[in-house]
């Protein structure tokens, strides 16, 4: 077998080689195994953003050919000119840059809200995915309250804690706390069984294994199950700015929608976009630094 | 360094019996070998000693104390998979035995006892040969390593009883053979008693200075799960005499191995 193998190795020298290897690029694979190269994937994924931008841009400038006063697909000069006054300019009334007073007000929102449900997470879902008794005690409290649609809580919320910040914040952290919860819960009860009997013959007690065991394993699922929460987190935050506030993203997208300020709506959601988009990133960093072992260095 | 006495113990899931009339007792620091086919039981077995399972009946005493239903630092155990911490690199797996033996609340120790700690959780990563992949993840190391490092923490764990569930049942020839050198020198430095379920027939009469085979005695046709296994065969082993090629032989029909060619060839060596 071996040596019949050399042999053809040795037949296939010179150019042999090079029409073998011609023939081995050239062949077709099932959809499944054709990889893309680095610059293929970049072009790739450029073409749908690219596909959109130009369809829009065409649409734009058909409508402003027809009328130039039309508000519905605005020029990307128009946009950037009402996007930079809202950067730039002082509100004639409050004097505040409005752009920057809108973020602020609304990532202070929204982190508040997150911030409080990924605590609310990791405290109640490691004892209710750890200690039995817990687990007996709320599970069938959390499973339920899960599957309360978090909108139809708002006019209970506004009612109960009135117009301002804390109904908003509360919203946010009650419509993503309890999935986060059972999340965390039952990742903690996919711990492997060796690894909990391990560590009690080390000496581990339930405290220092939460410690020592559950916190460290949890952390990259605890990141994970934020990342995926700050979607409906967006969504809830804006619901709630539309309907109760003076400031924020959602409130002046909201606000101009009256006036059909296509020109401000668009530039504010694009800039919504790249804010989940950043602090996505950025979670995805925060979990390399604190949980290198979950993200093993690829060799390709 | 303790005995164990294990009597009349049953073991039940449900309707389905697995372990009935397990009878053994070991003096301190015999080498317990155990051996049977696939879903005999005798991972239940070593599941109950460890405290991590508990009997439906009987009694496993270990010194002199009925065991805890629970596991504790007694019994120090090594798995096949899932061995170490992944989350923590080969010192930092080593280093978290003295921190929850004496780390308090933190479950951390700090100052001179920390580097104190660190002097012998490094002396005992050179001895098992993983000095050069102290700051690794288990991730990265190979499975040969993975299980050195097991039986690095769970040694400095000072355990009475060492617990083995197929410990090298992972691993390639030549590591394993490595592998039951290393286990050997460490058993009769520290001369705790040791239980090793395995399915490789050699390794337990090489290791071994016991070998016990589960089997099932009482069949019943109608409902296979009626009986459970015990204890059919306890072979005491002398280390100047090693078995014959006849009690491996015998042994290895009992469980109805494949490998004897193989097993035979092991223990001969």
């Amino acid at each position: 077998m071996l040596a019949r193998g050399t042999g053809i190795m040795q037949a296939a020298a010179g150019p042999e080689v090079a029409r073998l290897q011609l023939s081995r690029s050239k062949a077709r694979l099932r959809l499944i195994n054709a990889t893309v190269s680095r610059g293929g994937a970049l072009l790739l994924g450029t073409l749908p953003f690219a596909a959109v931008a130009i369809a829009y841009l065409f649409a734009s400038s058909q409508r402003l050919a027809v009328n130039p006063s039309d508000k519905l697909l605005p020029s990307p000069a128009q946009m950037w000119s009402a996007f930079s006054d809202l950067a730039t300019v002082p509100d004639k009334r409050s004097g505040d840059l409005i752009l920057w007073a809108d973020t602020y007000a609304s990532l202070i929102r929204l982190f508040a809200g997150v911030g409080m449900a990924t605590l609310v997470a990791l405290s109640l879902g490691v004892a209710i995915g750890f200690i039995p008794r817990v687990r007996a005690f709320l599970l069938p409290l959390v499973t339920v309250v899960c599957v309360i649609p978090p909108l139809a809580l708002l006019p209970i919320l506004f009612i109960a804690l009135g117009l301002g910040e804390t109904a908003k914040i509360t919203l946010i952290a009650l419509g993503v706390a309890p999935v986060m919860v059972r999340d965390i819960a039952n990742r903690v009860m996919e711990l492997p069984p060796e690894l909990v009997a391990k560590a009690q013959t080390l000496g581990g007690n339930s405290w220092t294994m939460v410690l020592r065991l559950v916190l460290p394993q949890v952390m990259p699922r605890l990141i994970t199950c934020v990342r995926l929460a700050l979607g409906p987190a967006w969504l809830f935050l804006i619901a709630a700015e539309a309907i109760a506030s003076t400031e924020g993203l959602g409130y002046r997208i909201f606000l101009v929608r009256r006036y059909l300020s296509m020109d401000v709506i668009l530039p504010y959601v694009a800039w919504i976009t790249l804010l989940a988009v950043m602090t996505d990133w950025l979670l995805v960093r925060l979990s390399h630094i604190i949980s290198p072992w979950a993200h093993p260095v690829r060799t390709r | 360094m303790s005995r164990i006495l294990v009597h009349g113990l049953e073991k039940s899931y449900g309707d389905a019996r697995v372990l009935e009339r397990v009878n053994v007792s070991a003096e301190a620091g015999e080498f317990l070998s155990l051996v049977g086919a696939s879903g005999c039981g005798k991972s239940t077995f070593l599941r109950i000693l460890l405290g991590q399972e508990q009997q439906s009946g009987g009694v496993v005493v270990v010194g002199d104390q009925p065991i805890v239903p629970e596991p504790t630092p007694q019994r120090g155990i090594v798995f096949q998979r899932y061995s170490v911490f992944p989350h923590l690199t080969a010192l930092q797996n080593l280093l978290l035995v003295e921190d929850f033996r004496s780390g308090g609340p933190f479950g951390r120790v700090f100052g001179a006892r920390r580097k104190s700690a660190r002097q012998e959780a490094e002396t005992m990563l050179e001895r098992v040969g993983l000095g050069h992949a102290r700051d690794l993840y288990p991730a990265t190391l190979s499975g040969g390593m993975q299980q050195r490092l097991a039986i690095a923490q769970t040694l400095l764990g000072r355990p009475q009883i060492l617990l083995l569930d197929e410990p090298f049942g992972a691993l390639d020839p030549g590591i394993r053979i490595e592998m039951h050198e290393l286990l050997t020198e460490l058993w009769t430095e520290h001369g705790m008693t040791v239980v090793m379920v395995t399915h490789d027939i050699g390794e337990a009469f090489k290791l071994g200075t016991r070998v016990l085979v589960f089997d099932k005695v009482r069949h019943d046709p109608q409902f296979p799960s009626a009986y459970g296994a015990t204890i059919t065969y306890d072979l005491k082993l002398d280390r100047k005499h090693r078995a014959s090629a006849r009690d491996v032989a015998e042994v290895a029909a009992m469980v109805g191995t494949t490998r004897l060619d193989s097993a035979i060839a092991t223990t001969a060596s």
